[in-house]
C-alpha cells in the first residue's frame, strides 16, 4: 500500500472516540473537580475583562466580601446555606428512590403558608410555648399533605409524578395569592407585611441574641437525622432497593407502594420544616416568591452530591456562596444582575461537565498506526 | 494461502476502559465458506463482530476485505462491503411486513414498488430454500420465521459476508436443522458466513473451519472435520475438564408443591399460562424445557408470589408438619411469613434478583433485613453471610464491599445463588441459572443444584440447553405457548421428542408445518 492511500486510510478515522471508565479512585475524581472550578475561575475572568473591563481579582475578592465579608453577612449566608441545605435533604429520600419531586418548592411554600396562617390566627393570643410548636406541626402535616398528594396518585393509578408535582407548586402560588388578597396588612399594598411586628407573636426566639442560630440548629440535626436515615436504618434501605429497581423490591416483597407513600410523607414534611423557618424564622411574612427557586436549585444540590447529606453540605454552600457573591458584586461594583448570573452559570456548567470527565474516557485518534510488517 | 479471503481480520484490539474485549485477534473467511467462532461469554466474540459490521471501532488492528484494507466506522460502511449482520435480539417493526421490513431504510430514486420487491424477495427465498410469505406480519410471525426475514434482509441488500450472533439460541431442535441447510446452501452459492456459537455439536455440523477466542485472545484456528468436541472445549476452556453431569437417583421423593390447572394473563387480557398442572417431588430436579418466552418466568413469578392468578391452585406441603398450605394470592413476604422456605433465582438477576449498585453485604440483606424489631439494619450477619459465600463459591472480588454490577456474570450468579440457598429451602426455582455463565461457572451451578437435590430440596430448573436439561433434570415438563405439552423422564426421553412438544400446537395456535 503506498503512503497517500494510508494517509486516505487514516482521515477517516473517528478522531474521538469515549469509553466508560472503571470507578475512579476518589482523589482523582475530586482532582477533576478541583481542575473544573479553577478552570471555571479562569475563564469566567476573562469574560469580566472582556465584559466590564474590571480586575478579575477584584471581582472575585468582593464576591468572597459579599459572604464573609462582616459577622452579619457571616450569619446570612449561614442562614442561607441552612435553608437550602433543608430543602435539598427534603428533597433527597425522594430522588433516591427516583421518585421526580420538583414540588418541593410547593410543598416548602404550603409550609410557609401555614406558618403565616398560624402566626395571624393564635400568634398573638396563645402562649408562644404552645403557638410555636403547634405552628410547627401545623406546617410539617401541610408540606406532608402537599407531597402526598402525587404520591397517592403515582401509587394508585401511576399518574406522572414530575407533571404532577410541578403542577402543584402553581397551585401552591396561587393559594398563597388568594390568602394575600384576605390577609393584606395595610390595606391595597398587595402584600402581607411583617406578621406580629409589635408582639412577636409565633416568631421564633433568638438564641445568644442570634436570630437565625435555631434555624441552623434545626438543619443540622435533620442533616444528621437524614445521614443516619438514609444508610443505617430499615426504612432508608428500602428507599435505596426502591429507587435502584422496583422488580427487585417486589421480589423480595417491599410493598413499593407503601414506601412510595411514606418517602413522599418524609419529603413533604421536611418541605413543610423548611416552610416554617423560612417562615417563623426568618421573614415573618409570606408571598409567593418565599421560596425562591430553591425548590428547583436543592434538585441540583442532591444529585451534585450524590444523595449524601454530608456533602450536601459542601454542594450547598457552594450554590449559596455563589448567589450570594453575585449579589454582593452586582452592588459593590454597580454591575448589572446578569453578569452574576453569567459567572455563576460559567461555573456551574464546569462542575456538572466534570462529572462527564469522572465518568468516561475520551480517546483521540493516534497520529501514526504501525502497518503489519 | 493461496486464496485470498473473503474477510480478514489482522491483530484487532478493543478495549473498554481497563477490560480488554480483544487483544490481537487474527481471523480469516474464504468464499463459500462457513467459519465457526467459538468462545464462552465474555470471550469477545459479539464485540468482535460488532467491529466488522462497523457498531464499533477497534482500537488496533487491521481489517481486509478481498485482500484491500477496508476502515469500517458505521454500519453504512459495513453494508457498502456487502458485509451484513444478524443480531441476536431482531430489530424489526411489528406493524410491517416481512417485505416492508426487508426494504426499510434502502435508498431508492424512485418510489418503493412494493410488488418488484416481494418477487425478489419470494426469489432469493426459492434460492435458499427460506420459507417466507413476504406479505405476512411480524408480529404474526414465529421467532424462527423473523430471523428469516433478517436473513432476507441482509441478503436483499446484496450481503457476501453474512455473521450470525447465535442463531439458534432461540430456535428448537427442528428449526436449527432447517436453518443450517439454508446456511449450507449460501455456502454452495459463494458466501462467507461468520456464525458465533457456544454449542459445540452445532459447531461440529455446520462449520468448515473454527475460530476459538478465549477471554478476548485468539487462541487458534481449526479444521472442523479434524477436531472433536473434547479438543473444542479444551482450546475453549484453557484446561482438560469433564463434561458430564453427575445424576444421583431420586431418593425418597415427597409431594412438595402442587400446582393444579394455573391460568394467568398478562395485563393486556392476554393469557400467559394456560391449563398447568404439575406437582414438584422432594430430593429432585425438575427441568422445564420451552422455547424462550413460553411463559416460563411467568410460571415461576406465579409461584413465587409475583404473578396474579386467574384461577388455578397452588399447594405447598410442609415437610415437618405434612400439612397443605395454599400460596395462591399470596405476596412474597406472606408465603415467608407461613415460614415456606421457596427461593428463586429468577432469570434477571440484577434486574430482580440483586440490587446492582448496592455491594455484595447489602445485597445478603435482601432476604433477611427485615428480621428483629430495631428500625435500623444489622450489618453484621449478612457480612458473613457474604464472606462464607465468597470463600465457599469462589465469587471472585476484591471484597464483600464491592458492588455486584462490577462482578462478571458468573459470580454475579454465584452471589445470587449462594443467597438464595442459604436460608435451607424446601423449594429452590432456577430460571436461566447457567445463561452468559462460562463452563466452569456453569459445572459449579450444577454442582449446587444437585447438592440441593441430594439435601432433598424440591428443586425446579427452567433451562434452554437440551442437552444439559437431559443429563441434570430427573424429569422435564415441556410448555409451548403457556399451556402444559407433556412431562417426560428425562433419562429416556430423546431431543427430538421434546424439540417436537415445544412446538405443539394447543388447537389455536398456527400449524408447524
Amino acid at each position: 500500500m503506498n503512503k497517500t492511500e494510508k494517509q486516505h486510510l487514516h482521515a477517516h478515522e473517528p478522531l474521538i472516540q469515549l469509553s466508560k471508565r472503571d470507578d475512579m479512585i476518589w482523589y482523582k475524581s475530586w482532582g477533576v473537580r478541583v481542575i473544573a472550578i479553577v478552570l471555571a475561575l479562569i475563564l469566567c475572568g476573562f469574560v469580566i475583562v472582556f465584559l466590564t473591563g474590571y480586575n478579575p481579582l477584584q471581582v472575585y475578592v468582593s464576591m468572597f466580601e459579599g459572604t464573609f465579608g462582616s459577622t452579619r453577612k457571616i450569619w446570612n449566608t449561614l442562614q442561607k446555606l441552612s435553608m437550602l441545605l433543608c430543602v435539598s435533604l427534603a428533597v433527597t429520600p425522594a430522588f433516591k428512590m427516583r421518585f421526580w419531586n420538583i414540588g418541593a418548592e410547593g410543598q416548602t411554600l404550603i409550609g410557609g403558608l401555614a406558618s403565616a396562617a398560624c402566626m395571624i390566627y393564635f400568634g398573638n393570643t396563645l402562649p408562644a410555648y404552645i403557638a410555636l410548636p403547634l405552628t410547627a406541626i401545623i406546617s410539617i402535616i401541610m408540606g406532608m399533605v402537599w407531597g402526598l398528594i402525587p404520591a397517592f396518585f403515582k401509587a394508585r393509578f401511576d399518574t406522572n409524578e414530575t407533571l404532577f408535582t410541578l403542577m402543584m407548586n402553581y397551585v401552591a402560588m396561587q393559594l398563597v395569592s388568594y390568602c394575600i388578597v384576605f390577609w393584606e396588612n395595610p390595606k391595597d399594598s398587595n402584600s402581607v407585611g411583617v406578621i406580629n411586628r409589635a408582639t412577636q407573636g409565633g416568631w421564633m426566639p433568638e438564641i445568644f441574641g442570634q436570630k437565625y442560630l435555631f434555624n441552623i440548629i434545626i438543619v443540622v440535626l435533620i442533616t444528621i437525622f437524614m445521614y443516619i436515615y438514609l444508610k443505617y436504618s430499615k426504612h432508608g434501605y428500602e428507599i435505596s432497593v426502591v429507587g435502584e429497581s422496583q422488580n427487585t423490591a417486589r421480589y423480595i416483597g417491599i410493598n413499593v407502594k407503601k414506601v412510595v407513600l411514606r418517602t413522599m410523607a418524609i419529603s413533604g414534611a421536611l418541605c413543610g420544616v423548611a416552610g416554617f423557618l423560612l417562615v417563623s424564622g426568618t421573614d415573618h411574612t409570606i408571598n409567593t416568591t418565599l421560596v425562591g427557586g430553591m425548590g428547583f436549585t436543592a434538585i441540583m444540590v442532591s444529585w451534585l452530591a450524590k444523595f449524601n447529606p454530608i456533602l450536601m453540605v459542601f454542594a450547598s454552600f457552594l450554590l449559596v456562596f455563589l448567589d450570594r457573591g453575585a449579589g454582593e458584586i452586582a452592588t459593590a461594583l454597580q454591575l448589572n444582575e446578569s453578569v452574576s448570573d453569567i459567572l455563576t452559570g460559567i461555573i456551574l456548567f464546569f462542575i456538572i461537565g466534570s462529572e462527564f470527565f469522572v465518568r468516561y474516557k475520551i480517546n483521540i485518534r493516534a497520529k501514526h498506526k504501525e502497518g503489519i510488517k | 494461502m493461496s486464496q485470498i479471503a473473503a474477510i480478514e481480520l489482522k491483530n484487532i484490539t478493543k478495549t473498554f476502559g481497563s477490560t480488554v474485549a480483544n487483544s490481537n485477534v487474527c481471523l480469516s473467511v474464504n468464499k463459500g465458506e462457513i467459519l465457526s467462532v467459538l468462545g464462552e461469554n465474555g470471550s469477545g466474540k459479539t464485540t468482535l463482530m460488532n467491529m466488522i459490521s462497523g457498531i464499533y471501532y477497534p482500537d488496533e488492528g487491521q481489517i481486509f476485505i478481498d485482500g484491500e484494507e477496508v476502515i469500517i466506522r458505521s454500519p453504512k460502511d459495513a453494508y457498502n462491503y456487502k458485509i451484513g449482520m444478524i443480531h441476536q435480539h431482531f430489530k424489526l417493526v411489528d406493524v410491517f411486513t416481512a417485505a416492508q421490513n426487508i426494504i426499510l431504510g434502502l435508498e431508492d430514486d424512485k418510489k418503493f414498488n412494493m410488488k418488484a420487491a416481494a418477487s425478489r424477495v419470494s426469489e432469493i427465498a426459492d434460492r435458499y430454500g427460506f420459507s417466507i410469505d413476504p406479505n405476512k406480519k411480524i408480529y404474526e410471525m414465529s421467532v424462527s420465521e423473523k430471523q428469516t426475514v433478517e436473513i432476507i434482509r441482509v441478503l436483499y441488500r446484496g450481503a457476501d459476508i453474512l455473521i450470525l450472533d447465535e442463531p439458534t439460541a432461540v430456535l428448537t431442535p427442528q428449526e436449527t436443522k432447517r436453518l443450517f441447510n439454508v446456511l449450507r446452501r449460501m455456502r454452495d452459492d459463494g458466501k462467507s458466513i461468520i456464525i458465533i456459537t457456544h454449542k459445540l455439536h452445532e459447531v461440529l455440523s455446520i462449520s468448515d473451519r473454527v475460530s476459538v477466542l478465549r477471554k478476548g485472545r485468539y487462541v487458534g484456528t481449526v479444521i472442523t472435520a479434524e477436531t472433536n468436541e473434547t479438543e473444542l472445549t479444551e482450546m475453549m476452556v484453557g484446561k482438560k475438564i469433564s463434561l458430564n453431569i453427575e445424576r444421583d437417583e431420586v431418593k425418597n421423593p415427597v409431594d412438595r408443591l402442587i400446582v393444579k390447572n394455573l391460568y394467568c394473563t398478562d395485563r393486556e387480557g392476554v393469557p400467559i399460562l394456560k391449563d398447568i398442572s404439575f406437582t414438584a417431588k422432594s430430593g429432585e430436579i425438575l427441568g422445564i424445557a420451552g422455547i424462550a418466552g413460553s411463559g416460563q418466568r411467568e410460571l415461576l413469578e406465579s409461584i413465587a408470589g409475583l404473578q396474579k392468578l386467574n384461577s388455578g391452585c397452588l399447594e405447598y406441603i410442609n415437610p415437618k408438619t405434612g400439612e397443605i398450605e395454599n400460596l395462591r394470592n399470596k405476596s412474597p413476604l406472606e408465603i415467608r411469613e407461613m415460614g415456606v422456605r421457596l427461593s428463586f433465582v429468577p432469570e434477571d438477576r440484577l434486574g430482580m434478583g440483586l440490587v446492582g449498585n448496592m455491594d455484595i453485604v447489602d445485597n445478603m440483606m435482601l432476604r433477611s433485613y427485615r428480621k428483629g424489631k430495631s428500625v435500623f439494619l444489622e450489618r453484621k450477619a449478612p457480612k458473613s453471610l457474604a464472606e462464607e459465600i465468597i470463600n465457599r463459591l469462589e465469587v471472585s472480588t476484591p471484597g464483600p464491599t464491592t458492588p455486584v454490577r462490577r462482578l462478571s456474570g458468573g459470580n454475579v450468579q454465584k452471589v445470587l445463588v449462594g443467597r438464595e440457598i442459604s436460608s435451607a429451602p424446601t423449594v429452590l426455582m432456577a430460571a436461566y441459572p447457567v445463561r452468559g455463565l462460562d463452563i466452569n461457572s456453569s459445572y459449579t451451578i450444577y454442582n449446587l443444584l444437585n447438592e440441593q437435590k441430594r439435601k432433598g430440596v424440591a428443586v425446579i430448573f427452567v433451562g434452554e440447553d437440551l442437552d444439559v436439561l437431559l443429563e441434570l433434570c430427573d424429569r422435564i415438563m415441556v410448555i409451548s405457548g403457556g399451556s402444559l405439552s407433556g412431562i417426560v423422564d428425562a433419562r429416556t426421553a430423546t431431543k427430538e421428542q421434546i424439540g417436537l412438544l415445544m412446538t405443539k400446537s394447543h388447537g389455536e395456535a398456527h400449524d408447524d408445518e
